[in-house]
């Protein structure tokens, strides 16, 4: 029983959401799984947050190596809860200027959209923008010419950054009849048929292999979520 | 000579008085026949109707015009009459706007000002404002705007509005017009103009109301539904058969073959396995099938007491990993191993996500680590994360434009559907790789599909309308969804 209504759940609630794609008459039966599915997410984040807290306060208990970091997370996390959930310093809406407590809780000016957008943002920026350093350390060891195919990916490369620099003016003087070897050329073609084509390859696999996954856990075959092998 | 004189005169007054009525009539033929001049003539029999086989949100518009006059105009446009309730919010968000402008423009000049007659220490702040202050000033300004516009859009309701306003354009030789975005079950009305050469529009002419209506079925998404069952009834047939005895080979996939050998190195080095599900929630298949490998790496690592730890990104995420790698601890004959804090969440912001896996990949340098999911921009932070620490590193996802990232980064990648296929193939059941099976018989029918549109579009080019229909039919029709 406790294996068998969550598989009949889980393949009635897939089956309608694929049935309300087609059918209009359906849709807002759709429309409810997907609310549903927000709710037990909703639900589920209170279990998160509740993880966290337990892992970290545990953490600094414990007084296990970095247990700092710990104390920096739950100081963090409580700072933006409180000053989210009880809209400190939140400017009143327009239309209830007497109600203190009407404006959103990431207004403009109030202490938790302040944070967000002079602490939290910033730091995220600087995380993402470190992505530059990695692009450059994995180009690095990619593109070692081992081998023919890396070879060829070398000088694909190659040409598509030359490419897109102000270094593609430099074949613009190739005759007519060789423009097909003028770099910008090159690039729009290399993106345009020989990319795009790998590309919806590897799409149209995906295509059918995302089918073929929902319907082995529509009908149950497959049940991850059960815990079963 | 006198008579001839008189006579002169004569003409030459009868010519004065007949030039302007010659003008006039020279103009209105010249406007007749050539038409340049004035609007072009209207379109006529203009109907519209509802959509058939939709959703309810769309309706067709189609008219006449004379074929031979088709050369004389640029084309058709489509006018639909606004709704009270759409020219209230319009004014809302008209004034809105004007507030925020309003605002905006005398901040700068008071900044302008300020900039020019204060000191250096007195540069960055107006009167008694700080910079902080401004943002919640000009909050204040659009919220007072917004009450402003609420009130008078309210005291608006009562009255008539009619404004029909253009919602797009057709060309010379089209007659319909498919109208897209309308609400379900209301009547809505039309009207369709000629443009003429030199921007000139003719008069317009209106349809009668037309009411949208949901349909039964979908109609353009009719092949979609077909290839969709038709591949299920594939699939439900392989497996059919794979569970009656058919033997199925399955080539044999590196990556999915390299996760024991990378579990037991773990295991030898004493360090943990890092598996990463992804940063999408359950209802995205990619995390469904990153979880499905999970159990199988968790089994392995039951069996091999290697120490594996999860990270999520999301709390549901959280509670189906657990489920999951419970399972395979118990299958494996080792629920004591199973820890559950090893499965953790962490927070569903992206770089925050990052920021903890990454700082743990270099405090905890775990042996082996496992990406299967969906990625973003974090896949190659996390991957180059784990080549620097010298990790084994297998990753599994489908979204294209990360698999270059991990390619370049990892030791193994499953690249789109071999991400999909590891569940069979790490399963070894009968019923799966059936599915395998009719997974590829589905690819069998896209390649031939792909080769009849490449034939039909070559052999059209050659100017053969009918191969070149064929391949519109199959492009824009068959294939539109």
């Amino acid at each position: 029983m406790k294996r068998t209504v969550p598989v009949i759940i889980a393949s009635a609630v897939g089956f309608v959401l694929v049935i309300a794609f087609f059918i209009p008459r359906t849709q807002a039966w759709g429309e409810t799984a997907v609310l549903w599915f927000n709710i037990l997410a909703a639900v589920a984040f209170v279990l998160g947050a509740g993880n966290l807290i337990k892992v970290q306060l545990e953490s600094i208990s414990a007084r296990r190596p970095g247990w700092g970091f710990a104390l920096v997370t739950l100081v963090a996390f409580f700072t933006m809860f409180i000053a989210g959930m009880l809209k400190i310093g939140v400017f009143p809406a327009g239309q209830y200027p007497e109600h203190a407590w009407s404006g959103k809780f990431d207004s403009a000016g109030a202490p938790f959209g302040w944070m967000y957008n002079y602490i939290f943002s910033p730091i995220t920026a600087t995380m993402f923008a470190s992505l530059a350093f990695y692009v450059a350390s994995a180009a690095f060891r990619a593109f070692r010419a081992k081998n023919v195919e890396a070879i060829l990916l070398l000088g694909t490369a190659f040409v598509v950054l030359i490419g897109n620099t102000a270094m593609a003016r430099l074949t613009d003087p190739l005759p007519e009849y060789l423009a097909f070897l003028r770099l910008d050329v090159l690039v729009a073609n290399l993106m345009s048929y020989v990319a795009t084509g790998v590309t919806r390859a590897i799409t149209i696999g995906v295509a059918v292999g995302v089918a073929a996954t929902s319907l082995r856990i529509l009908l149950g075959i497959d049940r991850p979520y059960l815990g079963r092998l | 000579m006198q008579r001839f004189h008189a006579v002169g005169i004569m003409i030459f007054d009868g010519c004065r008085l007949m030039a302007g009525p010659a003008l006039v009539l020279l103009l209105t033929w010249c406007i007749a026949t050539n038409g340049a001049l004035g609007a072009p003539p209207a379109p006529t029999d203009v109907t519209a109707e509802d959509f058939p086989w939709d959703d309810g949100t769309n309706a067709n518009v189609r008219w006449s015009f004379d074929t031979a006059g088709s050369d004389a105009i640029q084309g058709f446009r489509i006018y639909r009459r606004l709704t009270a309730d759409e020219l209230a919010k319009e004014r809302v968000e008209r004034r809105v706007k004007a507030a925020e402008t309003a605002f905006d423009t005398s901040l700068k000049s008071a900044l302008e000002t300020a900039t020019s007659e204060a000191t250096s220490e007195e540069h960055y702040f107006v009167g008694d404002d700080t910079p902080q202050d401004r943002p919640t000033k000009r909050q204040a300004a659009i919220d007072e705007a917004t009450k402003e516009a609420l009130k008078a859009a309210a005291a608006a309701d009562g009255e008539p509005l009619f404004e029909f306003r253009a919602i797009g354009r057709a060309e010379p030789d089209e007659r319909s017009f498919k109208v897209t975005t309308l609400a379900r079950s209301s009547s809505y009305e039309f009207r369709v103009t000629a443009l003429g050469i030199d921007d000139s529009e003719s008069e317009a002419v209106d349809a009668a109301p037309v009411t949208t209506r949901r349909h039964a079925f979908v109609g353009e998404r009719g092949f979609l539904a077909a290839f969709l069952f038709g591949l299920c009834a594939i699939i439900v047939g392989a497996i059919a058969l794979a569970r009656g005895g058919f033997r199925m080979k399955v080539r044999r996939i590196a990556g999915l073959d390299a996760l024991d050998e990378a579990i037991g190195r773990a295991t030898e080095m004493g360090r943990p396995v890092l598996f990463i599900p992804g940063l999408q929630d359950m209802d995205n298949v990619l995390t469904v099938a990153g979880v499905t490998i999970l159990s199988r790496v968790a089994r392995t690592a039951a069996e091999y007491d290697a120490r594996l730890e999860v990270p999520t990104a999301r709390s549901l995420v959280m509670t189906a990993c657990r489920d999951a790698v419970q399972g395979a601890y118990y299958a494996a004959g080792r629920p004591e191993a199973y820890n559950p804090e090893a499965i953790r969440y962490i927070t569903d912001e992206q770089f925050g996500y990052v920021a903890y896996v990454a700082g743990r990949m270099v405090r905890e340098k775990p042996a082996t680590c496992i990406y299967m999911g969906q990625f973003y921009a974090e896949s190659l932070l996390l991957s180059e994360n784990g080549n620097a620490i010298h990790a084994i590193q297998i990753a599994g996802t489908a979204e294209t434009s990360q698999l270059p990232f991990f390619v370049a980064a990892c030791d193994y990648t499953l690249i789109g559907e071999e991400f999909f296929a590891a569940s069979a193939y790490l399963s070894g059941e009968p019923a799966q790789l059936g599915s395998l099976f009719g997974q590829d018989i589905g690819k069998m029918i896209a390649v031939a599909l792909i080769v009849l549109g490449v034939t039909l579009a070559t052999v059209g080019a050659f100017h053969v309308p009918a191969a070149q229909r064929a391949a519109d039919y199959l492009a824009h029709t068959v294939l539109k969804q």
